[in-house]
C-alpha cells in the first residue's frame, strides 16, 4: 500500500508558525517536520491548543494575519509552497491538494446551493462547460453517498453528516493528490462519524489520494490511519506507524493519552489521565515541554530540549530514548 | 450538535485584559490602549476642562455688550465680536458648558430609556416583546427633525429641559433595538441558566448578571446618543427652537445666521461654534468606535508583519 | 461502575411519571409541536450514578432541564422524594428544591459569568442555600469546596477571573457551585464533552469520588457511552425523545436489546477493539420529532423493523433483571401484557 522507496508527496521541514500578538510573537508551531507519501493516511492528534490546526492551515497556505509562517519549508511534489505567491498557489489549490474544514456550516456558503458552490469551485480552477460540470457534480455526490437531488439544496437543509460529505465532494472535485482534513467529524454524532470515516477510507482506497487528518480524538483514527503524529504544545512528540504506536506508545504524553480513553469493552479500570494541564503556548516550559507533567522526568529534561530519537522507523522526542 | 472542544488554556488570541480587575478594568485598559479612544477622550477632556475653567479662560463676560460690533479677529478679541458687540471667544468658551450638559444629559436620558425598553423586551418575551418592539419601531421610524420641530413649537417653552426632552424622546429607539438583540443573545448563555437554576430571582438576574455583561454596549450606546444629542441640539437651536438667550454653540449659530455673518464678512462667527460642534461629535464617535472594538475583538486592527522581521535562521 | 460491590439501593430521589415536553414551533398561533421528550418514566436513587445517553435531539438535555425546573412539563409529573414538583408554589419551597438538585453545565466558557470572579457564583449559592453560615463561614466553606473539587490553593483560585482558568478548572468551579447547596443529586449535562481528552478523566474521577465521599447521586448526561460506562451504575439510552433501553451498565453493554443501542455500540471507536464492521449504506441521523404519530421512531433506520413497528409505539418492557427495552422485536417472545404493568419498573 505504501511505496517506501519513492519520493514523498509532501515534505515539511522545520516549519515554524508564529502568531503576532500585542505581547510579541507566540510560536504556535515549532520546528515541525513530517512527510506524507502518495496514498498515505497520516493522522495528527493532539489536544486543543497544540497547534495542529495551525499546522494544517500553514501547510495549505491558508494562514491569515496575525498568523504567519516564520521559517521552514513545505515541499509539495517538488515545489516549494512557502515562497509561492497567491496566483501561483491557485494552480495548486484544489487540483493538487484540497482542504476539508472542521465545520461545514461555517465553511459552506449559506446562501448558495450545493450545486452552485460546486460550480464555483470548478469554474475557479479550470474551464468546463456547463454540461461537464453537471455530470461531474452528480458523480461527486454519488461518490460521497448523497442523492444528486441535493445539488439544489442549501446547506441548512442538509443534516450535519451530509454537509460534511458535501464538503468532501467539493474537495474531491479535481481528484487531488492530497486532501487535508481538519476535524471533519467533530460536529457529528457517533453513528454519523463512523459512517463518514468509513466513507473517507473507502474513497481513499479507490482514488489513491493521500490524507492528512487532524483530530483530537485518537481512537477515531486508530483504525484508519497508516501513520500517526502526536503533537504537544506546538511540537510533534511522536510519529510512527499507527498500529505500533497504539500497541506500544513510547512518549510519556502518548502513554498518558492512551490512559485517558475509557473503553466499552474489556475490564473496567480506573484511569489516571495526565497530571496537570497543557501550558500556555505563549509561555512554554523550558527544556522538554512536557516535563512538568511527566512521570519519568529527569533533571536533563528541565534544561535541554530533546530532539527526535529513532526507534524502528518511529520517532520520539524524549530523552528516555536517547540511546 | 457542534461539540467543540474548547481550548483548555487561554487561546492564542491573548485577551486584552491581563490585569486583576473585572469589567471596569477591562474597559479602562481597553480604552487606554486604543488610539481612537485616546483621541476621542482627549478631545472630550479638552472640552470638559474648557467648561470647568471657563471663567478663567474667557477674557470677557460673554454677555457684555460693550464692544464694537462685527469686529474681525484681533489680539484683543481672538475670534472677533458679534453683531451685538459680544466677544465671540468668550461666548464660545462659556457655551461649552451648556452644550456639554445637553449632550451628556440627553445622552444619558436616551440611554436609560433604551436599556429599560430593550432589556425588558428581551426578558419578558411573548406579547410584551411584541408590544415594546412595535413601540420602538414606531419611534425609530418617526422623522426626527419634523417631530422635534412640531414638539418644540407646540410646547411653546424653549427651555433646556424641553430641548433635552425632545432629543431623548427621538433618540432612544435606536439603542433599544441593539440592546434587545444583545440581551436576547445573552439570555441563553449558560451562566444565566446557571443563575436561574441556583435560585436567583429575575430582578437580581437582570440587574446583576445581564446588565454587567452589557456594559460595553451600553457605554457605546451612550456615546452614540450623546453624539446624536450634540447634533440634534445644534440643529434645533439653529432653526430657532432653542432658547435664544441661552449660551450654546447652536444658539451662536442661530445669531450668526440671523445677522448674516457670512455675508457681512465674519465667517469666524459661524466657523467657531461649527467646528466645536463637529469636534465634540467626532470625539463621541471615536470613543464609540473604540467601544465597538473592545467589545468585539474581531473588529480590532490586525497586526501585520513588518518587512524584514521574519527570521530565516531559526534553529 | 468502578470498584464498588453491589450496594443496597437507597431511597428514591427523583421519579418522573409520563414526563412529556413539547415545544411549539413558529409563532404562538402555530400548531406544530416539537416533541422533545415523550412519556418518560425514569427514577434516580440515593447513591447511584445514572447515565443518560443519546445523540443530539434525543431529549436528554431537556429531561435535565425539566428536572431542574428550567422548563415546565407539557404533561406528566416529577416527584422529589415522593412529592410532586407541581405542588411547590412558594419561592422558598422551590429554592429548597433547587438546593437539593443543582445542575452543572456543558460549556466551561459559557457557564461562568465573565465579569465576576469565580468566587461569585459559589458565594451566591452559599448565600441563597446556606443561611446558617455567617460571612466568615461562607468564606471558609468556599475554600473547603474548592479543596473538595481539587482546586488548590483554594484562596488563589477564588480570586481569579474565568478567563484565567482552563476549561477543566472552570468545570470544577461549576461542580463547586453545585456542591455549595449540599445537594442530594447533581444533574450533570455533558460536563466533559467540551474538555480535552486528558482533562476529562480528571473530572470523571471527581464525579466518582464525590459520589463515594459525599454520597451524592448524579444524573450524568452524555453522548459518549465509554465515559458513561466508566462512571455510571445504570444506563438509560434515549432516542428521539423516548427511552429506548435502560438497565445496569454492564448488562446493557453486554446484552444490548434495542437495535439503536446495538447501532450505537457498534459505532463507538475503540482502539482496543478489533477492526470495524462495514458501513451501513446511506447516512441517517436522529430525526427532529415534529408531530409524530404512533409507531417506533427508530423504524426507518432499523434493520429488524416489522409491521407492528409502524402501528404501535413500543413501551418499555422488562427483558432481563432490572433491564428493560422498548422494542417490539426484542420483546416479541414475551407474553403480551397490559401496557402499564412493566412501565416504570426500576
Amino acid at each position: 500500500m505504501i511505496a517506501t522507496a519513492t519520493k514523498p508527496l509532501l515534505e515539511v521541514k522545520d516549519l515554524c508558525v508564529d502568531y503576532l500578538t500585542d505581547h510579541g510573537a507566540v510560536r504556535a508551531v515549532d520546528r515541525v517536520s513530517l512527510e506524507v507519501r502518495k496514498g498515505e493516511f497520516l493522522g495528527i492528534v493532539g489536544e486543543s491548543g497544540c497547534g495542529k490546526s495551525t499546522l494544517l492551515y500553514a501547510i495549505a497556505r491558508l494562514l491569515t494575519p496575525p498568523a504567519e509562517i516564520a521559517s521552514g519549508d513545505i515541499w509539495f511534489d517538488g515545489h516549494d509552497l512557502v515562497s509561492m505567491t497567491d496566483s501561483e498557489l491557485r494552480h495548486f489549490r484544489w487540483k493538487q491538494y484540497s482542504v476539508v474544514m472542521q465545520s461545514a456550516m461555517n465553511a459552506l456558503n449559506p446562501v448558495m446551493s450545493i450545486g452552485e458552490q460546486l460550480r464555483d469551485a470548478f469554474e475557479a480552477h479550470q474551464h468546463f462547460t456547463g454540461r461537464q460540470i453537471t455530470t461531474r457534480s452528480e458523480e461527486l455526490m454519488r461518490i460521497v453517498g448523497i442523492d444528486a437531488v441535493h445539488l439544489r439544496s442549501y446547506p441548512h437543509q442538509l443534516s450535519g453528516g451530509m454537509r460534511q460529505r458535501a464538503m468532501i465532494a467539493m474537495a474531491l472535485a479535481f481528484t487531488p493528490d492530497l486532501v487535508i482534513m481538519d476535524e471533519p467529524t467533530s460536529a457529528l454524532d457517533v453513528v454519523a462519524q463512523r459512517s463518514l470515516m468509513l466513507k473517507i477510507k473507502q474513497l481513499q482506497r479507490e482514488f489513491g489520494f493521500a490524507t492528512i487528518f487532524v483530530t483530537h480524538d485518537m481512537s477515531l483514527v486508530s483504525h484508519f490511519s497508516d501513520r500517526l503524529a502526536v503533537m504537544y504544545v506546538g511540537q510533534i512528540v511522536e510519529i510512527g506507524d499507527t498500529r505500533r504506536l497504539f500497541a506500544e506508545p513510547k512518549h510519556p504524553y502518548t502513554v498518558g493519552l492512551m490512559r485517558s480513553f475509557p473503553s466499552i469493552t474489556g475490564e473496567l479500570q480506573p484511569l489516571a489521565g495526565i497530571a496537570g494541564s497543557p501550558p500556555d503556548l505563549a509561555r512554554p516550559p523550558s527544556g522538554c515541554r512536557f516535563h512538568p507533567r511527566c512521570p519519568h522526568v529527569m533533571p536533563r529534561c528541565r534544561t535541554e530540549e530533546p530532539e527526535f530519537y529513532a526507534r524502528e522507523d518511529d520517532l520520539v522526542r524524549c530523552f528516555l530514548f536517547d540511546a | 450538535m457542534a461539540i467543540r472542544v474548547v481550548t483548555d488554556q487561554a487561546a492564542v488570541q491573548v485577551p486584552i485584559v491581563t490585569g486583576r480587575r473585572g469589567a471596569l478594568g477591562a474597559v479602562t485598559r481597553g480604552l487606554t490602549r486604543n488610539r481612537k479612544a485616546l483621541a476621542g477622550l482627549g478631545i472630550f477632556g479638552f472640552f470638559v476642562l474648557l467648561a470647568i475653567f471657563a471663567p478663567l479662560i474667557a477674557p470677557y463676560d460673554p454677555h457684555a455688550l460693550q464692544f464694537d460690533q462685527m469686529l474681525q479677529p484681533s489680539p484683543a478679541h481672538l475670534l472677533g465680536t458679534t453683531g451685538t458687540g459680544q466677544d465671540i471667544f468668550s461666548q464660545l468658551v462659556f457655551s461649552t458648558r451648556e452644550s456639554l450638559f445637553i449632550a451628556l444629559g440627553a445622552g444619558l436620558g436616551a440611554t436609560v430609556i433604551s436599556v429599560i425598553v430593550g432589556v425588558s423586551a428581551a426578558y419578558m418575551g411573548g406579547l410584551w416583546d411584541h408590544v415594546l418592539n412595535l413601540f420602538t419601531d414606531v419611534f425609530l421610524v418617526l422623522p426626527t427633525l419634523p417631530l422635534m420641530i412640531i414638539v418644540g413649537t407646540y410646547l411653546n417653552n424653549r427651555g433646556l429641559v424641553v430641548l433635552i426632552g425632545v432629543i431623548v424622546v427621538t433618540g432612544w429607539s435606536y439603542g433599544a433595538r441593539q440592546l434587545r438583540s444583545q440581551a436576547l443573545s445573552l439570555r441563553n448563555r449558560e451562566f444565566l441558566e446557571a443563575s436561574r437554576v441556583r435560585g436567583e430571582r429575575s430582578a437580581y438576574i437582570i440587574l446583576f448578571e445581564v446588565l454587567p455583561n452589557m456594559t460595553s454596549l451600553i457605554v457605546a450606546i451612550f456615546f452614540g446618543a450623546a453624539l446624536y444629542a450634540v447634533l440634534a441640539a445644534a440643529g434645533l437651536q439653529f432653526i430657532g427652537l432653542g432658547d435664544p438667550n441661552s449660551l450654546s454653540w447652536g444658539t451662536m449659530l442661530y445669531w450668526a445666521q440671523a445677522n448674516g455673518a457670512l455675508l457681512a464678512g465674519s465667517p469666524v462667527w459661524v466657523l467657531a461654534p461649527g467646528i466645536c460642534i463637529a469636534a465634540l461629535g467626532a470625539a463621541f464617535a471615536l470613543i464609540n468606535y473604540a467601544f465597538d472594538e473592545i467589545g468585539n475583538p474581531a473588529l480590532r486592527p490586525v497586526r501585520r508583519a513588518r518587512a524584514g522581521r521574519i527570521s530565516m535562521s531559526h534553529k | 461502575m468502578l470498584e464498588l460491590p453491589a450496594r443496597p439501593q437507597g431511597e428514591e430521589l427523583i421519579r418522573t411519571a409520563s414526563l412529556t415536553k413539547h415545544f411549539r414551533l413558529g409563532g404562538f398561533l402555530s400548531r406544530r409541536f416539537l416533541h422533545a421528550v415523550d412519556d418518560i418514566n425514569l427514577s434516580i436513587h440515593e447513591d447511584e450514578i445514572v447515565a443518560l445517553v443519546g445523540e443530539s435531539g434525543s431529549g436528554k438535555s431537556t429531561i435535565a432541564r425539566l428536572i431542574a425546573r428550567v422548563y415546565k412539563p407539557t404533561a406528566g409529573e416529577i416527584f422529589h422524594r415522593g412529592r410532586s414538583l407541581s405542588t411547590m408554589r412558594s419561592h422558598r419551597e422551590v429554592l429548597e428544591y433547587r438546593g437539593h438538585v443543582p445542575m452543572v453545565f456543558q460549556d466551561p466558557y459559557g457557564s461562568l459569568s465573565p465579569v465576576y470572579r469565580v468566587s461569585h457564583g459559589i458565594m451566591r449559592a452559599l448565600k441563597l442555600h446556606r443561611c446558617d453560615l455567617s460571612r466568615e463561614g461562607r468564606q471558609e466553606e468556599a475554600e473547603r469546596l474548592l479543596d473538595a473539587v481539587g482546586l488548590v490553593p483554594a484562596r488563589d483560585f477564588l480570586g481569579k477571573f474565568p478567563y484565567q482558568l482552563s476549561g477543566g478548572q472552570r468545570q470544577r468551579i461549576g461542580f463547586a457551585q453545585a456542591l455549595a447547596c449540599r445537594p442530594e443529586l447533581i444533574l450533570a449535562d455533558e460536563p466533559v464533552s467540551m474538555l480535552d481528552v486528558s482533562v476529562r478523566i480528571g473530572v470523571l474521577n471527581l464525579m466518582a469520588s464525590l459520589r463515594r465521599r459525599e454520597r451524592i447521586s448524579f444524573l450524568y448526561i452524555t453522548h459518549d457511552i465509554a465515559s458513561a460506562r466508566y462512571v455510571a451504575d445504570r444506563l438509560v439510552v434515549m432516542y428521539a425523545g423516548q427511552v429506548a433501553e435502560s438497565g445496569p451498565v454492564e448488562d446493557v453493554l453486554a446484552h444490548p436489546k434495542h437495535p439503536y443501542t446495538q447501532l450505537l455500540l457498534s459505532a463507538v471507536p475503540d482502539p482496543r477493539a478489533p477492526i470495524a464492521l462495514p458501513a451501513t449504506g446511506e447516512v441517517q441521523e436522529p430525526p427532529r420529532v415534529i408531530d409524530p404519530g404512533e409507531g417506533c421512531r427508530f423504524r426507518s433506520r432499523c434493520p429488524y423493523a416489522i409491521e407492528q413497528c409502524s402501528l404501535v409505539t413500543p413501551r418499555l418492557r422488562l427483558l432481563r433483571p432490572a433491564h428493560e427495552a422498548a422494542c417490539h422485536v426484542a420483546t416479541s417472545d414475551l407474553a403480551p401484557s397490559a401496557i402499564d404493568k412493566d412501565a416504570s419498573v426500576r
